[in-house]
């Protein structure tokens, strides 16, 4: 078993791309590896209880850890998120290169 | 924590893309945590350590110099050298050559230096973990 960081960067709604990248995130934990998916950037946009993003609700429900980047949220006004998203600062993303985790940008 | 190497590859070129002020963040915590870090700027990155950047002033906001506090990335990236230096830790900053004469900005912040794709390869080798940021 393998443990990733896959960084989203993008906003599912500006870019069909996002539905490949969920997938990934589907596919690795469905293949017995541990997954969080931290959404930075226009990425949070889907994390809103509001949008109609139902790629990221499946996530949760398959068990990706979800996460949000908190100065992404301020910037864009968004304090509510969906449920299973957590928001934190970007030195998560440090500690899953301290760790030796695979980490993917998109 | 152990001091770790980590290598990070930017491709973004300065004052377009958010990937950037991300990629900032994330290089900021590295540093304070007194990591070595290697730094492979290509293509488009190749221009944020040019030393020419010139702050301005906006008149179109009726502002000066001083008021309208422009931020360099050339500024970003010393300030960046000195946090991990002061931290213990050591960022080793390549801007690609050839990315770098095609842009004409190849007067760079002291600390950086010239260097190719081979440099990045040797990077990954000796890294115990790599982040590579794209553009869109």
């Amino acid at each position: 078993m393998a443990e990733y960081l896959l960084i989203e960067s993008r906003d599912p709604f500006e870019s069909n791309d996002v539905a490949y990248y969920y997938e990934l995130a589907r596919g690795l934990v469905e293949a017995n590896n541990q997954v969080t998916l931290l959404l930075v950037q226009n990425a949070v946009l889907a994390a809103r209880p509001s949008a109609k993003v139902p790629g990221l609700q499946a996530l949760v429900s398959a068990g990706v850890k979800i996460l949000a980047d908190d100065f992404a949220l301020k910037e864009r006004g968004i304090t509510k998120l969906l449920e299973g998203v957590q928001s934190v600062p970007i030195d998560v993303v440090v500690d899953h290169l301290e760790a030796g985790h695979k980490t993917l940008w998109h | 924590m152990p001091s770790k190497t980590i290598t990070i590859a930017l491709m973004d070129p300065p004052y377009e893309s958010e990937n950037l002020t991300t990629a900032f963040r994330i290089l900021d915590v590295l540093a304070r945590r007194g990591h070595n870090v290697n730094v492979f700027a290509y293509e488009g990155a190749a221009g944020l350590a040019f030393t020419k950047q010139v702050a301005h002033p906006n008149p179109v906001h009726g502002k000066n110099l001083a008021e309208e506090n422009h931020p360099t990335t050339k500024d970003q990236v010393a300030a960046l050298l000195a946090l991990a230096g002061a931290n213990g830790g050591k960022i080793d900053w390549v801007n690609c050559g050839m990315c770098v004469d095609e842009r004409g900005v190849g007067e760079f912040v002291a600390g950086t230096r010239r260097g190719s794709p081979a440099d990045f390869h040797a990077f990954s080798e000796a890294s115990d973990n790599v982040l590579v940021i794209p553009t869109k």
